[in-house]
C-alpha cells in the first residue's frame, strides 16, 4: 500500500468521502506538560478515585459560590436567580458534598428501571400462562380494583408534582439527578399499577371494575387522608421540605403501610402471590434506593458543622407540620383492613410495625417525634 | 408491546390525573400567558413500560460503540483541530441538556393538560440521559486523546470562561422567567425543533469526517429522543395559539428566541463546523449550506410557516436578518476570528488556517480571503512563541470588540453595533434585535400589558469587567488555565505537541488586560460618541506586522 493510501485514504472510485488520516493523536503519543492529566480535577471525589457517576454528574450545574464568576445571567423579576438558595430553608456549608449512594446516572437508571419493567411483565405473563387467577379468592378481586389500583394516584402525584418540581430547584446536580430518578420510579410505578389493572380487567371481565379507583381516590373516606396529604405536599414549595415530607414522613408511614403491610401481606392470604410480587418492586425501589439517597442527603444537612443544629430544628418543625397529615392518612386507611375476607394481620399490628420503623428512621437521622404529636 | 396495546395502555394511564380539592394550586413558576384546558393529545403515546427498555437498548448500542472505539484506538485517526473544539463544545452542552430536564416542571405547572405532563416526564429523564451521556463522552476523550488539558477542567472552565457564559444562556433561558416563554417557546419550539438539527445532526457529520465516530454515536442517539420533545412543544404551542390574548407574547418570545439562538448557536456551531474541520472537500457542505438546509428549509419553511394558518405571527425579518449575518456579514467567520484572538483566555487550542483552508473558504464564501485571510496569516505567523506577544496584543490592525449586553457574543459586525444608556450604564449591543431584547422584551411590561413573569437579565454580563487592569498571566492562573507544571498554558494557538513550542505564563507576564465596557463608561460623552463612530467604521488588517 502506498504512503498516500495510508495517510490520505482510498475509495472505490469517484464518490466523495472524507479524507481520514492517521494522526497519531492518541494518549501517550507525546509527552508534554499536562499530557498525563486524565481525570476531572475540579472536584474532590468521595472515595480515593472518582467514580464514573461522579465524573458525569458533579458540578454540571454551576454555582456562583464555586467557579461561576459571572454569576447566573438570567433570573426573575423578584430577584431570584437560576438556582436560588432561598428556595429551601435548609442551609449547608458546601452544597457540592452530597453524592447519591445509588450512583444513578443515565446508564444505571435505564438498566434498573428496565429490570423492574421486566420483572413486572414476566410475573404477569407467568401468572397468565399458569392461570393462577382461577384460585384467587373472588372477594379479593374487588379489593384490587378499589384499593390496590387507587395507590397509583399517590405515586403519580408524588412523581409528577412533587419530585419533578423538586429536581428543578435543588442546589446541586447531585441532588437534582437523584431526585429525578426518584421521580421516574414513582411515575413508572403508577403506570405499572394501572397497566396491571388493565390486565385484571381482561382476566376478570365481570368481577373487576377497572375504573372505580378514580371514584375511590376522589371520594372514598378511607382514601381522603392520603389524597389530602399528597395534595398538600404538591402545594409546598421548599424542595428539601417536600422531599422530606414525601420520603421520610409519607412514604414511611403511609406508603410502607399500604404496600408492605397491606398489599404484600393480604394478597397471598387470598391466593394472590402475584400482587405481592408486583407491589414488592416499588417497595424495594423505595427502601433500597429512594430512601437511601434521601437519608444521605438529609444527613449531609444535619451533620453540617455550621448549620447542622439549625437544620435539625428546621426538620423538627417539618415533622410537626407533616406528621399529622400522614398520621391521618395512615389511620384513614384502617377500614380497608376489615374489608377483606381474610385478615392475616390487624391494622394495629401493621401500623405498629411502620411506626416502629419510622421511629428508628428518625433516630438514625438524629430527629424525634415532636412532643405535641402522638403517634 | 404491540401498537394496539400501546394505544390501550396510553389511554389507560390517562386515568391517573385528577384535580386537587384540598388545596388551591399556587404555582411556583408563573406565566403571563393564558392557557385553558385543551384537548391536545400526545400522538407519540408514551408509556414507561416500553420507554425504559427502548432506551436501554439504545444505550447498549452507544456503549458498545465506545468499547469499539477504545479497543480499535479511534484516537489514532482523530484530527486534533476537531478534538480541541470539543473541549469547548462538550464543556457547554451538558448544562443546556440538564437545564432542559429541570425546565419540565415549569410546564407541568403552567399547562393544564395531564396528557402533555406525561410527555414532559419522559422528556425530563431523556435530558438527564443526554447530559450524563455527553459527560461520559467527554471523559472518554480526556482519557484517550493526546492532550487532555482542558477536558480535565471542563466544568470549572465552563463556569469561568467568557465562551462558557455565552453558551450558558442557552440553558439558563430554559429554566428562568415566564414558564411558557422559557420552556415552551425558547426550549421546545425553537431550541429543540430548530437548532438541535445543527447541534446534533450537522456536528456528528463533521465529527465523522474528522475521524471521530464516537460523537456521531452519542449525538445521533440523543437526537433520536428529540422528536418526542418537539411533539411536546407543538401541543403546548397550539394551546397558547388558541387564545388571542397570547398572540403578542408569542410574537415577542419568537423574536427573542429565534434571534438569541441564532446569535449563540450559529456563533458556536458555525465556528466548529467551518473552522474545526480538516475536511476541505469542495463538495462538503459549509455551515451556511447546512443552515439553509436544516434551519431555513426544514424548520422555517416546513415547520413554522404552516403554523401561520393557526394565527402564528412569524417574525420573518428576524430569520432573514440571521441569514444576512451568516451569508453577507460573515457572522461566524468573525466569531472564529474573535475566538482565535482571545486564545490566551480560552481552555482549548486553536489550529491556524492553512492555504488549503483558505482555498476552501474562498470557494464556499467568495470574498473570504480579502476579509479574513491576512489576519489568519498573522495568526499562523504568531502561533509559536518566538519573543512576540499573543496576537491580541500585537498590532495587526484588529480592534478588540465590545461585548453585546444581550447575547454576550461580541459586537463583531461593527456597523450594526448599538450603544445605549440602559439601567444606569452605557451598554453595547451587537444588533437592533439584541437591543430590543434587553430594552423591550425582558421588562415588566410589553406593549402596555404587565409581564410580571418575564425573566430578567442578571449577572456580570461583560466578562472582561472581571479582569480589568489585571496582568494576563495572573488572569490565566486565576482561571486555572495553566497546566500541571505551573506555567505551560492550557490554550495554545496551534496543535503542535512539542513542549518547546508551547506558550507559558513567561510569555504572557507583563501584558495588561482591559475591559472595553469599563473604558466606555469612563469616557466623556464626546469621547464616547467619537469612539463609537470609529468603532462602527471597522478596521483594516495590516499587510505586515
Amino acid at each position: 500500500m502506498s504512503e498516500e493510501a495510508v495517510t490520505r485514504g482510498t475509495g472505490r472510485g469517484t464518490r466523495s468521502i472524507p479524507p481520514i488520516e492517521l494522526t497519531d493523536a492518541e494518549a501517550g503519543a507525546a509527552v508534554f506538560a499536562g499530557s498525563d492529566s486524565r481525570s476531572y480535577n475540579y472536584f474532590t471525589p468521595k472515595g480515593r478515585r472518582a467514580t464514573k457517576y461522579e465524573d458525569v454528574t458533579v458540578d454540571v450545574q454551576p454555582d456562583p459560590e464555586v467557579y461561576l464568576t459571572q454569576g447566573w445571567i438570567l433570573g426573575w423579576a423578584n430577584g431570584d436567580i437560576g438556582y436560588d438558595p432561598s428556595w429551601t430553608s435548609v442551609k449547608v456549608s458546601d452544597w457540592h458534598r452530597f453524592r447519591d449512594p445509588n450512583e444513578e446516572w443515565e446508564r444505571t437508571l435505564y438498566i434498573n428501571n428496565s429490570n423492574s419493567v421486566r420483572q413486572f411483565q414476566h410475573s404477569i405473563e407467568n401468572a397468565k400462562s399458569e392461570n393462577v387467577f382461577q384460585d384467587w379468592n373472588k372477594s379479593w378481586v374487588d379489593i384490587l380494583a378499589r384499593h390496590v389500583s387507587t395507590w397509583a394516584h399517590a405515586d403519580q402525584g408524588l412523581g409528577m408534582y412533587v419530585f419533578m418540581p423538586a429536581q428543578r430547584a435543588a442546589m446541586s446536580n447531585m441532588h437534582n439527578n437523584a431526585i429525578a430518578v426518584n421521580c421516574m420510579h414513582k411515575l413508572r410505578t403508577a403506570q405499572d399499577i394501572l397497566l396491571y389493572n388493565l390486565e385484571l380487567s381482561e382476566i376478570f371481565p365481570d368481577e373487576f371494575d377497572g375504573s372505580v379507583h378514580q371514584e375511590v381516590w376522589m371520594n372514598d373516606p378511607s382514601w381522603q387522608g392520603v389524597r389530602e396529604n399528597v395534595e398538600r405536599i404538591i402545594n409546598a414549595k421548599d424542595w428539601a421540605e417536600t422531599t422530606f415530607a414525601a420520603n421520610i414522613v409519607f412514604e414511611s408511614l403511609v406508603g410502607e403501610l399500604f404496600r408492605s403491610q397491606f398489599a404484600m401481606r393480604f394478597a397471598p392470604a387470598h391466593g394472590d402471590y402475584l400482587t405481592a410480587s408486583l407491589i414488592g418492586v416499588s417497595e424495594r425501589e423505595f427502601k433500597d434506593r429512594d430512601l437511601a439517597y434521601t437519608k444521605d442527603m438529609l444527613r449531609d444537612m444535619l451533620e453540617d458543622e455550621v448549620y447542622g443544629e439549625e437544620n435539625r430544628q428546621l426538620m423538627q418543625g417539618w415533622l410537626s407540620e407533616w406528621l399529622p397529615y400522614s398520621l391521618a392518612a395512615a389511620r384513614g386507611l384502617e377500614p380497608i383492613w376489615s374489608e377483606t375476607e381474610v385478615q392475616p394481620v390487624s391494622f394495629e399490628v401493621s401500623f405498629g410495625r411502620v411506626k416502629s420503623r419510622f421511629e428508628e428512621l428518625l433516630s438514625e437521622l438524629g430527629l424525634s417525634v415532636p412532643e405535641e404529636v402522638t403517634i | 408491546m404491540a401498537r394496539r396495546s400501546v394505544t390501550k395502555a396510553h389511554n389507560k394511564i390517562q386515568e391517573l390525573s385528577w384535580e386537587p380539592t384540598f388545596v388551591e394550586k399556587d404555582p411556583k413558576y408563573k406565566t403571563d400567558y393564558t392557557l385553558t384546558k385543551g384537548s391536545q393529545k400526545d400522538p407519540m403515546k408514551q408509556i414507561m413500560q416500553s420507554y425504559f427498555t427502548m432506551q436501554e437498548e439504545k444505550d447498549h448500542r452507544v456503549y458498545g460503540a465506545i468499547d469499539g472505539a477504545v479497543r480499535g484506538n479511534m484516537w489514532r485517526q482523530v484530527q486534533p483541530r476537531w478534538m480541541e473544539w470539543q473541549k469547548l463544545f462538550l464543556s457547554i452542552i451538558p448544562f443546556p441538556e440538564i437545564s432542559a430536564a429541570r425546565a419540565m416542571p415549569l410546564l407541568t405547572e403552567a399547562v393544564p393538560n395531564a396528557e402533555i405532563h406525561n410527555g414532559l416526564a419522559f422528556q425530563m429523564i431523556d435530558e438527564v440521559r443526554h447530559s450524563t451521556i455527553q459527560m461520559n463522552l467527554k471523559r472518554e476523550y480526556m482519557k484517550n486523546y493526546i492532550d487532555p488539558a482542558g477536558f480535565d477542567i471542563t466544568e470549572k472552565a465552563f463556569s469561568n470562561c467568557y465562551a462558557g457564559t455565552i453558551g450558558r444562556q442557552f440553558g439558563e433561558g430554559f429554566i428562568t422567567g415566564d414558564a411558557i416563554t422559557a420552556c415552551n417557546i425558547y426550549l421546545q419550539v425553537v431550541a429543540e425543533t430548530a437548532f438541535t438539527n445543527t447541534l446534533f445532526v450537522a456536528m456528528p457529520s463533521e465529527a465523522a469526517a474528522n475521524g471521530d465516530y464516537l460523537l456521531p454515536t452519542v449525538f445521533l442517539s440523543v437526537q433520536s429522543d428529540e422528536s418526542r420533545h418537539m411533539n411536546n412543544g407543538y401541543g403546548t404551542l397550539l394551546m397558547a395559539l388558541s387564545n388571542d390574548e397570547n398572540k403578542e407574547l408569542i410574537e415577542r418570545d419568537l423574536i427573542y428566541s429565534l434571534w438569541n439562538q441564532h446569535a449563540v448557536v450559529d456563533a458556536a456551531i458555525g465556528t466548529f463546523i467551518d473552522y474545526g474541520t480538516k475536511d476541505r472537500r469542495k463538495d462538503r457542505e459549509s455551515y451556511a449550506e447546512m443552515w439553509k438546509r436544516w434551519y431555513y428549509d426544514d424548520y422555517y419553511r416546513s415547520y413554522l410557516l404552516p403554523l401561520e394558518k393557526y394565527g402564528l405571527k412569524i417574525p420573518h425579518d428576524v430569520i432573514e436578518d440571521s441569514w444576512e449575518r451568516i451569508w453577507n456579514k460573515g457572522y461566524h467567520h468573525k466569531v472564529a476570528q474573535f475566538f482565535a484572538t482571545g486564545w490566551p483566555v480560552n481552555f482549548w487550542r486553536i489550529d491556524p488556517m492553512t492555504n488549503e483552508d483558505f482555498e476552501w473558504f474562498e470557494h464556499k464564501y467568495p470574498g473570504w480571503y480579502n476579509e479574513y485571510g491576512k489576519w489568519w496569516e498573522h495568526y499562523s505567523g504568531l502561533s509559536e512563541p518566538n519573543g512576540h506577544k499573543p496576537i491580541a496584543f500585537e498590532d495587526t490592525g484588529y480592534v478588540y470588540p465590545h461585548r453585546c449586553w444581550s447575547c454576550m457574543v461580541p459586537c463583531l459586525i461593527r456597523e450594526d453595533t448599538i450603544m445605549d444608556y440602559v439601567d444606569g450604564q452605557w451598554r453595547t449591543y451587537c444588533h437592533k434585535h439584541c437591543h430590543w431584547t434587553d430594552t423591550v422584551a425582558f421588562r415588566e411590561t410589553y406593549k402596555g400589558r404587565p409581564t410580571p413573569a418575564m425573566g430578567r437579565m442578571t449577572g456580570k454580563r461583560e466578562w472582561e469587567t472581571l479582569y480589568h487592569g489585571w496582568d494576563l498571566a495572573d488572569i490565566q492562573h486565576d482561571l486555572g488555565y495553566v497546566r500541571n507544571d505551573g506555567k505551560t498554558l492550557v490554550p495554545q494557538p496551534h496543535v503542535i505537541f512539542e513542549k518547546e513550542k508551547m506558550w507559558t505564563t513567561d510569555n504572557t507576564r507583563g501584558i495588561e488586560f482591559q475591559s472595553p465596557n469599563v473604558l466606555l463608561n469612563q469616557m466623556s460623552d464626546e469621547e464616547r460618541e467619537k469612539h463609537m463612530e470609529e468603532y462602527r467604521q471597522g478596521f483594516t488588517i495590516n499587510a505586515s506586522l
